[in-house]
């Protein structure tokens, strides 16, 4: 009787749903703060990448809640797993396979100028400090399963991290100081489609992808030292 | 436009997948293949950004803390 009431109710909301989406006009300008994103973006401030623009530009204080939200999630992470790290025992761990160790060994540093790749070029195409950091800390987790024994020191990891938060804020409040509002965009926008243009945008990425690399990062270090 | 379909039919079925598996190991590997072609999806839909974060993420570190998760608690689902 219940899976039967169960099953109405689900048909019920499934085509309510349905019903609801064929309504939405899906790829039409529905407010113009986007059109004038794609517009004048470029020309206010000098990203070629919009997305990066709308990120960093003019939803700047946005995207510093967030890199707060991803801090607060590690240092929990990191508070939860260290009583347990007290009584940690030794367990036999299996050695790597030989194309895990040597496939680790090569693509470690690829993976590496990939990421890196990715943030400095984060103004001019797709991807940016959250994409990277995300790369450099795949790259960090291959070596952990790969190369048995690495372990990165989880004072420099942390000291990364927060000379990465430290940098976003202090170039939000040199705006404050130079233009009075924070985050403005004080350096010179360059010409666009040049490495060295959209002037705080690159050193913003860069900060931000310190920070995210090295706290996923020490995130895998935590659970991977609580495990063994 | 057949290959977004083709996609989404893989997304479902790996989603399907991930919860009947009774191996937790099998069910986060469909996981990952249903992130990885989430993030092909999103880059036909053009969102290159949204795509790596996504390709990241969601098929390679989330597996990877999943997979940790399971070498500490039970391999088996009962």
């Amino acid at each position: 009787m219940r899976r039967i009431i169960a099953i109405v109710l689900l048909t019920i909301v499934v085509l309510g749903i349905a019903l609801s989406l064929t309504e939405v006009p899906f790829g039409t300008p529905k407010t113009h703060v986007g059109d004038y994103y794609v517009k004048e973006g470029v020309k206010e401030t000098g990203a070629v990448n919009i997305v990066t623009s709308v990120v960093l530009n003019y939803r700047g204080f946005d995207t510093l809640g967030e890199v707060t939200v991803l801090f607060i999630a590690t240092i929990g992470l990191g508070a939860l797993l260290t009583t347990h790290k007290e009584r940690k025992k030794k367990r036999d761990v299996m050695p790597a396979s030989l194309i895990l160790s040597t496939g680790c060994r090569f693509l470690f540093p690829l993976l590496l100028i990939f990421g890196i790749y990715i943030i400095i070029h984060g103004h001019l195409s797709p991807g940016g400090g959250f994409q990277g950091g995300a790369i450099i800390a795949s790259a960090f987790l291959l070596t952990y399963l790969g190369c048995q024994g690495v372990r990165i020191s989880e004072r420099r990891s942390k000291l990364t991290e927060s000379l990465g938060g430290l940098v976003f804020v202090i170039v939000g409040v040199l705006g404050l100081i130079f233009g009075g509002y924070f985050l403005l965009n004080f350096l010179p926008k360059g010409t666009p489609f040049s490495l060295l243009s959209a002037g705080i945008i690159p050193i913003i990425y860069v900060a931000i992808g310190f920070k995210v690399g090295s706290e996923l990062v020490s995130v895998i270090d935590n659970l991977m030292e609580g495990s063994t | 436009m057949i290959l977004v379909y083709i996609l989404v039919f893989i997304m479902l079925i790996s989603a399907i997948a991930a919860y009947v598996f009774k191996d937790l190991v099998n069910a986060v590997i469909a996981t990952g293949l249903m992130s990885l072609t989430t993030s092909i999806l999103f880059y036909l839909l053009q969102a290159p950004d949204v795509a790596m974060a996504e390709a990241a993420v969601g098929a390679a570190l989330v597996p990877a803390i999943f997979i940790i998760a399971i070498r500490r608690t039970g391999r088996y689902e009962e």
